[in-house]
């Protein structure tokens, strides 16, 4: 069985893309494993969402609000050219809650989470912290991985709602407050054509990139090598991969959903 | 297995790449021992001990600690066995996403059920013992090196463990505490008769409190014995390692 925790694997890091796919997958299941395992670390959960949710409204608040207002400018001009304009409102919604919202919302906590993430970890690994942990008879995974894997996995589609809100709110902004689309139109086609199912489904895969970036993150960081240039290192890693795992993935679900 | 014997070790390799780092380690540390182990920097004896708590996997070897062979264990097994042990890092290695008073009352919140103020009193108090009271609520960050390495060591000795292992307990301290660093672990191991594993450059302060003495060379455990014996070794290298030191009564040194 593969040893998650001995030190080899940080002498002889996976360098192999298909090994350290595997390296992921085998942390993410096992960081399931341990969160049924007692005894639950519930404050450590809590803290982790304070981190990655609460903490990282504030970007999400601005892209969320600045995207939805872009979308409405963009489509207003096309639209107009065949008097569509009454679908702006639709148009947004929809790229909102299918697309934008997950998408963006997960790349900024991947910058913003992802990387204190892999940060974190790839220190505590470099000062021998994590060492420390498996000396106390405690299960690093349990301890640092799985409460940020559920943390991620919980906060994301929360994150993801409010940008869809805030987006559709800017959009609404723009379109209706400064270039004057009639709001009856704006909001009864948005009604219209906008299904709960498309805001199910984007929040499906939000939990599906929170995934992904917390466990991207947590690998990187965990099996960092080689001191303070080996945390920068897992920093920026992780969050090139996680990002370009979240566009991919993203492809994937989107096909397989809609 | 003798039934005084903690933590033996048989035929210990492990290699770094081409770099081979221990080349088969052959020693029988005491219960209830103090037992320091010397070597050059970059010896191995990190690496060594890193081994002893199944940080480090072997290449080729065993080491037994209570009659099992550690190497073969899984690590839900391996974690009952580490309970048993305590252990201060060569850098402390302290939390540093928490104060002091929680670094060192955190064996004993995972893995006892005393109450809150209970475990807040003896970890105070084994911060009294480094000489740290007051400083219950600073964070590592805000610690110097060598006081950084007593909160360390207050953790490695807050849950009573069976066998300590200290990665140079008074490197970063100046003489005075070093001298108090010294005075408290000959003290505890006195009371308490547990297992200390220390490795060390202070030699003059190791050998007053050591019980048995081994010194790593080139990967193997070239002399143990008591202080008295390894001072009057014959073994060219243990002569010259201790000659360097330059401390009167050492083999070669002035006497
Ligand atoms: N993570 C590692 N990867 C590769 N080689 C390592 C690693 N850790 C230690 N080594 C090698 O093993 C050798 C022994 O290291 P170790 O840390 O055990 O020395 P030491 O005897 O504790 O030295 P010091 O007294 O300076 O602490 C060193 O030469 C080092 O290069
Ligand atoms: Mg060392």
């Amino acid at each position: 069985m593969i040893n998650l925790f001995s030190l080899d694997r940080i002498y002889h890091p996976a360098t192999s893309v298909l090994r350290q796919l595997g390296g992921m997958a085998l942390m993410f299941f096992s960081s399931i494993f341990y969160a049924f395992r007692r005894p639950w670390k519930l404050n450590y959960i809590f803290k982790q969402m304070e981190f990655i949710g609460v903490k990282s409204l504030g970007v999400v608040l601005i892209t969320g609000t600045f995207t939805g207002m872009v979308l409405a400018i963009q489509t207003y001009y096309g639209f107009r050219k065949f008097g569509a304009e009454g679908l702006v409102g639709a148009t947004v919604a929809l790229s909102m809650t299918r697309e934008l919202g997950p998408v963006l919302t997960s790349l900024m906590v991947t910058g913003r989470a992802g990387s204190a993430i892999a940060a974190e970890l790839g220190t505590m690994r470099v000062t021998e912290q994590i060492d420390a942990l498996i000396v106390m008879a405690l299960n690093p995974i349990k301890y640092l991985v799985t409460p940020r894997v559920i943390a991620s996995f919980f906060m994301l589609p929360v994150l993801t709602i409010i940008s869809d809100f805030v987006g559709i709110v800017g959009g609404w902004l723009v379109g209706v407050k400064l270039l004057g689309i009639n709001e009856g139109a704006f909001i009864n086609k948005m009604i219209k054509y906008v299904d709960l199912e498309d805001i199910y489904d984007g929040l499906i895969k939000s939990a599906c990139f929170g995934i992904i970036l917390s466990v991207v993150a947590c690998y990187k960081g965990f099996y960092t090598a080689g001191g303070a240039e080996g945390v920068g290192r897992s920093t920026t890693e992780s969050v090139v991969i996680a990002s370009v795992s979240i566009l991919v993935a993203d492809y994937i679900l989107t096909s397989l959903m809609f | 297995m003798d039934k005084d014997t903690a933590i033996k070790i048989v035929d210990l390799y492990k290699n770094f790449g081409s770099q081979n780092v221990l080349n088969g380690i052959n020693l029988e540390i005491k219960h209830g021992e103090i037992t320091v182990i010397i070597g050059k920097s970059g010896g191995g004896k990190s690496v060594l001990m890193k081994h002893l708590i199944s940080l480090l996997k072997p290449d080729m070897g065993e080491i037994w600690i209570d009659g099992v062979d550690i190497t073969k264990l899984k690590e839900r097994e391996l974690n009952e066995v580490r309970k048993k042990f305590g252990m201060l890092f060569q850098e402390a290695a302290l939390f540093d996403s928490m104060n002091v008073i929680d670094n060192v009352a955190f064996p004993l919140r995972e893995h006892t059920k005393l109450p809150e103020k209970e475990i807040i009193r003896l970890a105070e108090e084994k911060l009294k013992n480094v000489g740290l009271s007051g400083f219950g609520y600073k964070m590592p960050s805000e610690l110097s090196g060598g006081m950084k390495k007593r909160v360390g060591l207050a953790r490695a000795l807050i849950n009573d463990p069976d066998i300590i292992l200290f990665d140079e307990p008074t490197s970063a301290l100046d003489p005075i505490i070093s001298l108090t660093i010294l005075d408290l672990i000959k003290e505890t191991q006195e009371r308490f008769k547990k297992t200390y594993v220390i490795i060390s450059h202070d030699i003059l302060g190791m050998f007053r409190i050591a019980h048995k003495v081994a010194m790593l060379y080139n990967g193997k455990i070239i002399e143990y014995g008591t202080p008295e014996n390894v001072k009057k070794s014959e073994n060219e290298e243990v002569k010259e390692f201790l000659k360097a030191t330059g401390i009167p009564g050492f083999v070669g040194g002035v006497l």
